[in-house]
């Protein structure tokens, strides 16, 4: 049996989508590792660390993302539009959100107040979850849309958020205990990201995706892993261990590991973006009375 | 109730992109930017080869993703099934750009002609500088549909109040009319043949419904 060849035309196969540049990468680049910042922060101020540099630093990533999809969209002097559909749109859930993560964030500082700093954590967490779900809810791209796409974004950016804790643990954390709970906990969310991304890739493979998605997520797949999380993952180690300059491990790690979470939102927002494409179920019958089979130009796996 | 729908019959549409060319010129899109379009798709080996054309454009989804992510309620979903944008409320975001399972969506940040930077007479008597910088899609001819409300004509019936690529198509593959008259055109094409919608399996509910075969 012949396999069917396809000559698509302009535009039919699945192409790289160029709306969301790198102002909207940003956005999930630094809002979600600020969230998950405040949510690792306000955990640590359970055990009485300062948090204070920790929350600015959180607050200033979540401001810097949102400027940066600010300066992107449309009609940015129309941009309180975007609180007028709370019922559906995940968008609105996390402009929400951000007031709420400033206002507490800001009572935290100026009061010293544990229930501020911890309804801050809160609200980080809620920022991360909401971009979470706006990639889960754009169908168009089936790379964000697949349902493990989701619990690999929010996994990320509390991973990076916990990172970012252990880069700061040298300087606000100087017991050994915590920093050896910190490398833990960033070891153990590594993990989490590592199986999460693997389970991902898995998926798109098996349910099917478009080819330009697969290649691109699969050309950072080693380096990811290697850099991105075996590295910090083995630093962690030295720092757990309580190996000379632990502390300058513990913040190579959270460097290493922040950078690869980013590494990798930036390819799924810019370079894996790959639109649906379109597919025919059944080609039209003319001429010779019959129909054709199925064609879907630009997709792989499955 | 009223469901606007369309139907295309693939089996008669040539390629011609005539319906592309009526639709830039009824809504005056800008260069680069087609609210409708015609793909052309080549299958097969030689000798066994086929060439389908099918055109695309918003297709006016039971249940728009489009609607469902966009932060400013600028896109709604109309009683009668027409999706529509108003512009004077988008923020230009693009998320409804990216849950369009269709490409249906284009923003423009800049305003475009066709020769250079200044529009054409025609441009220039119908440019809309409340399109630059938000969303905009197919409306299905929004502005015929509203006329006939008021005019008591019958959309997919009479021209005046019929989508320019319906008018304009000279194979007479596309349709358009109510879904929930029994008697309409595209009622009774979808009645009497196999169709499909783009992308079922989404469950965005397409309101355009593709001739494949007789039924």
């Amino acid at each position: 049996m012949k396999t069917p060849k396809i000559r698509p035309g302009e535009r039919v196969a699945p192409r790289q989508q160029h709306n969301w540049d790198w102002r909207a990468a940003s956005n999930f680049i630094a809002g979600g590792a600020g969230g998950g910042l405040l949510a690792f922060a306000a955990f640590a101020s359970l055990w009485g660390t300062d948090v204070r540099a920790l929350l600015v630093a959180g607050m200033a990533l979540i401001g810097a993302g949102l400027t940066c999809v600010w300066l992107e969209i449309g009609k940015p002097w129309r941009a309180l539009n975007v609180y007028r559909h709370a019922a559906t749109s995940w968008m609105t859930r996390e402009a929400a959100v951000a007031p709420f993560v400033f206002g507490c964030g800001a009572l935290a500082l100026f009061t010293g107040q544990p229930l501020f700093v911890l309804l801050t954590g809160v609200f980080g967490a809620c920022f991360v979850y909401a971009q979470a779900r706006i990639l889960a809810a754009d169908k168009g791209i089936p790379a964000w849309r697949h349902p493990r796409c989701l619990p690999l974004v929010a996994a990320t950016g509390f991973a990076e958020g916990a990172s970012l804790l252990a880069v700061a643990t040298p300087f606000v954390i100087p017991q050994v205990a915590g920093q050896v709970a910190v490398a833990t906990a960033v070891l153990v969310l590594l993990l989490v990201r590592v199986l999460l991304w693997r389970n991902y890739l898995r998926g798109l493979r098996s349910d099917g995706a478009p080819v330009g998605s697969l290649r691109a997520l699969s050309a950072i797949d080693g380096s990811f892993l290697k850099y991105g999380n075996l590295l910090p993952a083995i630093l962690l180690l030295v720092g757990v261990l309580g190996a000379p300059l632990a502390g300058a491990a513990l913040v190579l790690a959270g460097f290493a590991a922040v950078a690869g979470g980013w590494w990798f939102k930036y390819t799924l927002v810019r370079r894996a973006a790959y639109t649906q494409g379109f597919a025919l179920p059944h080609l039209p019958v003319r001429g010779r009375g019959t129909s054709g089979p199925a064609v879907k130009p630009g997709w792989g796996g499955a | 109730m009223t469901r606007y729908a369309m139907t295309i019959d693939l089996r008669r549409c040539v390629g011609c992109q005539t319906c592309t060319a009526a639709c830039k010129n009824a809504n005056a899109t800008p260069p680069g930017v087609q609210w409708r379009r015609v793909l052309d798709l080549e299958t097969g080996e030689f000798p066994d080869v086929r060439r389908s054309f099918v055109p695309v454009a918003c297709m006016h989804c039971d249940e728009p993703p489009c609607e469902e992510v966009c932060p400013t309620k600028a896109t709604t979903k109309r009683a009668d099934g027409l999706v529509a944008i108003d512009y004077d409320t988008c923020i230009g975001c693009a998320n409804c750009v990216m849950a369009c399972p269709y490409e249906a969506r284009s923003i423009v940040h800049e305003a475009k002609f066709a020769y250079g930077d200044k529009p054409i007479k025609s441009e220039e008597v119908r440019f809309d500088s409340a399109r630059i910088g938000v969303s905009m899609k197919c409306t299905f001819c929004i502005d015929r549909i509203d006329l006939a409300a008021k005019t008591g004509q019958v959309p997919g019936r009479d021209w005046e109040v019929t989508p320019a690529c319906v008018n304009s198509c000279i194979s007479g593959a596309m349709a358009f009319g109510d879904l929930d008259d029994p008697d309409s055109k595209v009622s009774r094409l979808i009645a009497e043949n196999k169709t499909f919608r783009m992308h079922e399996e989404l469950g965005t509910g397409p309101g355009v419904y593709y001739i494949w075969d007789k039924g």
